[in-house]
């Protein structure tokens, strides 16, 4: 209706054989681009998913219709909304933009948490509604317990060592003349899978039989002390977690270390050397001057590094699969949800997980809060 | 940088810096010889690396003997590293430029569009930045059962475009909100639309941030192993990298030469990715927060 207004043609008269000629024409192309559109991205879906192509002729047409596909969408939609007139373009365009994306979000993140939370209350094959049962038996069962207790000490030892090792790589790097060589050997692990990760780590901790010489590093140079071969990852319980968290610091040390590097070049130097001139030793520049300056950074970062470490799953799943008294709520969810098929409780493990995580998404929006005050 | 400290004499300078460096020394080659270990060791035969510790074969690193290939030609071909290797980027590329292109479209609205919702819209996008991706596992996996998505790439896309949209909206609307308004002023009064200057402004404004997010999220997809077990399956020809050396471990978890080359081909792309771009990495994870 919005193109009555500037349909006319200018002195002419108004014709309204022309008129519906060139709405119509308007009308057909409008359809028939986005449904040539729709047409060779589903011949496109069809054939990905039923080729038998040699396997690099799948992967180019892959790639060109998933990234080709995604702007073609945003283009023939823009396309259409400004053939509309200005007025309908200038209200329907924002939602063009943005639409995709909300929907994408809708579908993914925020309706399946519903779900999720909708199917904790049910029993396992979700026929029957329990309400609380899954509830009372995560906090019960003597199994799932561990599992709590595994994520408390990846929490305390994962994510305070990581922290306090990353500031005081930070800081000594901070003085090094190899600073950027030696950043970025301990940030380097970050680019590591968990699963390649968990390769390196059970190769060190590798264990053989006391008359054979010993492959795995730790067991070379225990034997070498004097000691007995360890099975590291499976012996004494609970400590065997130790073992697995190491890895984790190991990969995410360098994360903490990067932010906390650029914080410190942060501190005004002139203060730092006030307090040199004033007496104060290097120590005391650093619990009085540099934490307190970078707090903010260090908060941050600890946050991060807790929510990361209560999702741990690939390094346990690798590393031992959950067995010997290290599973955590993650592993313990895939379990229930893809081993079990305990649909229930697996959606209540998870919905724990998120209700731990909350605290941190609060703190998160305050975060947002303050800056849009500041706009 | 604080390079305008005081200087003392070098001789000093040295003294005072040597514990420092002994420090930096240690803590270097403990972070580096996991890998290095590892690496050695995909280049010694299975009986090498059975009979005794990798270092040993660092004691005559010359006797060209001790050093073989075959060991990733194996897991290349037999154990379908190669394909998989395919797969994974099959899954990655698009798994990171869809999100981009989605996040940037969004970003620019909620930047500099009005409309109806757009705040609310927008704490809802940074509230879902920590809701952990386990919460959508279950629903969507029933989910994609019944419209037949699970296996197929496009599901994974879209399950990695979800899962990363979050921060993605949120990186780039801190950069592209930032850009001087004069810039959209004068584009405007010139008679050019949103999209006109989302795509010949904003785009080439924002590479920096896009670059860094886009790093961020190729290292993320081409290392994830959950989202690819759960929603591409372990099926050979689509298996990605981890889940076949996932595969591996379990199967034959005491075939070292094997692992450790499997290993190392699973980490050459990010490692490259790593090393190139390391500066934009790092500008990434300055930029703000961490996925979740």
């Amino acid at each position: 209706m919005a193109q009555l207004d500037q349909a006319p043609g200018s002195g002419s008269g108004f014709n309204p054989l022309e008129w519906l000629g060139s709405q119509l024409g308007r009308l057909v192309v409008s359809v028939l681009v986005p449904g040539v559109l729709f047409v060779v991205l589903w011949q496109g879906f069809i054939f990905l998913r039923d080729s038998e192509a040699p396997q690099y002729l799948i992967a180019i047409i892959a790639i060109v219709w998933g990234v080709g596909g995604a702007a073609a969408l945003y283009f023939v939609s823009n396309w259409i909304i400004e053939r509309l007139g200005p007025e309908w373009t200038r209200r329907l365009q924002p939602f063009v933009f943005v639409g995709p994306a909300m929907a994408i979000l809708a579908w993914y993140l925020a309706i399946p948490t519903l779900r999720t939370l909708w199917l904790s209350f049910f029993d396992r094959t979700s026929d029957n509604f329990i309400f609380l049962d899954n509830y009372i038996d995560i906090f019960t069962d003597p199994n799932l317990i561990v599992v709590f207790r595994n994520n408390l000490l990846w929490i305390v030892f994962g994510a305070s060592l990581s922290v306090i090792l990353g500031l005081l790589i930070a800081v000594l790097a901070d003085r090094s003349r190899y600073e950027s060589l030696a950043k970025s050997l301990i940030f380097l692990p970050m680019a590591i899978s968990f699963v390649g990760a968990g390769v390196i780590w059970n190769f060190i901790y590798e264990v053989k039989d006391i008359s054979a010489p010993q492959i795995g590093l730790l067991n070379a140079i225990w034997v070498g002390l004097g000691g007995e071969p360890q099975a590291w990852t499976a012996l004494l319980q609970p400590w065997n977690n130790l073992f697995l968290i190491i890895i984790v610091v190991w990969l995410q040390t360098g994360y903490a270390m990067v932010l906390f590097s650029a914080a410190i070049k942060g501190i005004p130097g002139d203060l730092i050397e006030a307090a040199r001139v004033d007496g104060a030793t290097e120590v005391q520049i650093f619990f009085r001057i540099m934490i307190p300056y970078i707090w903010g950074t260090i908060i941050t970062v600890a946050t991060t590094i807790v929510i990361f470490t209560l999702k741990i799953f690939d390094i346990v799943l690798v590393m031992t699969g959950g067995r010997f008294g290290t599973e955590v709520i993650a592993t313990a969810f895939y379990r229930q949800n893809f081993t079990n098929r305990n649909f229930g409780l697996g959606s209540a493990i998870a919905i724990v997980l998120l209700l731990l995580v909350v605290p941190v998404m609060i703190y998160n929006l305050r975060k947002f809060g303050e800056e849009e005050a500041f706009e | 940088m604080n390079t305008y400290q005081a200087r003392s004499t070098a001789l000093q300078r040295f003294l005072r810096a040597a514990p420092v460096r002994a420090i930096i020394l240690v803590i270097c080659t403990i972070w580096t010889l996991p890998t290095a270990g590892m690496l050695v060791s995909s280049f010694r035969s299975a009986n090498n690396i059975r009979s005794s510790g990798w270092w040993t074969g660092l004691v005559h690193p010359f006797e060209a003997t001790q050093w073989t290939i075959e060991n990733y030609s194996t897991v290349l071909t037999a154990d379908g590293m190669a394909n998989a290797f395919i797969n994974s980027l099959i899954i990655t590329i698009p798994s990171t430029v869809i999100p981009i292109t989605i996040a940037a479209f969004a970003a620019y609205a909620f930047a500099w569009m009005k409309f109806p919702g757009r705040d609310l819209l927008f704490i809802i996008v940074v509230a879902l930045l920590v809701v952990p991706l386990q919460m959508a596992l279950i629903p969507i996996f029933r989910l994609y059962n019944d419209i037949e998505l699970g296996g197929t790439f496009l599901g994974t896309w879209l399950a990695h475009t979800g899962f990363g949209l979050p921060l993605a909206i949120y990186l780039l609307y801190n950069y592209i909100a930032q850009l001087p308004r004069e810039l959209f002023e004068s584009v405007f009064i010139d008679g050019a639309s949103h999209f006109t200057a989302f795509r010949r402004l904003v785009l080439p404004l924002s590479i920096p941030a896009i670059a860094s997010f886009a790093i961020f999220q190729f290292l993320w997809v081409w290392n994830d192993l959950l989202v690819a077990l759960v929603f591409l399956g372990t099926a050979p020809d689509v298996a990605i990298v981890t889940s076949r050396l996932s595969a591996m471990i379990g199967t034959k978890g005491e075939a070292w030469h094997l692992l450790t080359a499997g290993a190392f081909i699973t980490m050459v792309v990010p490692l490259i990715v790593f090393f190139a771009l390391q500066r934009y990495f790092v500008r990434g994870l300055l930029a703000g927060s961490v996925k979740g």
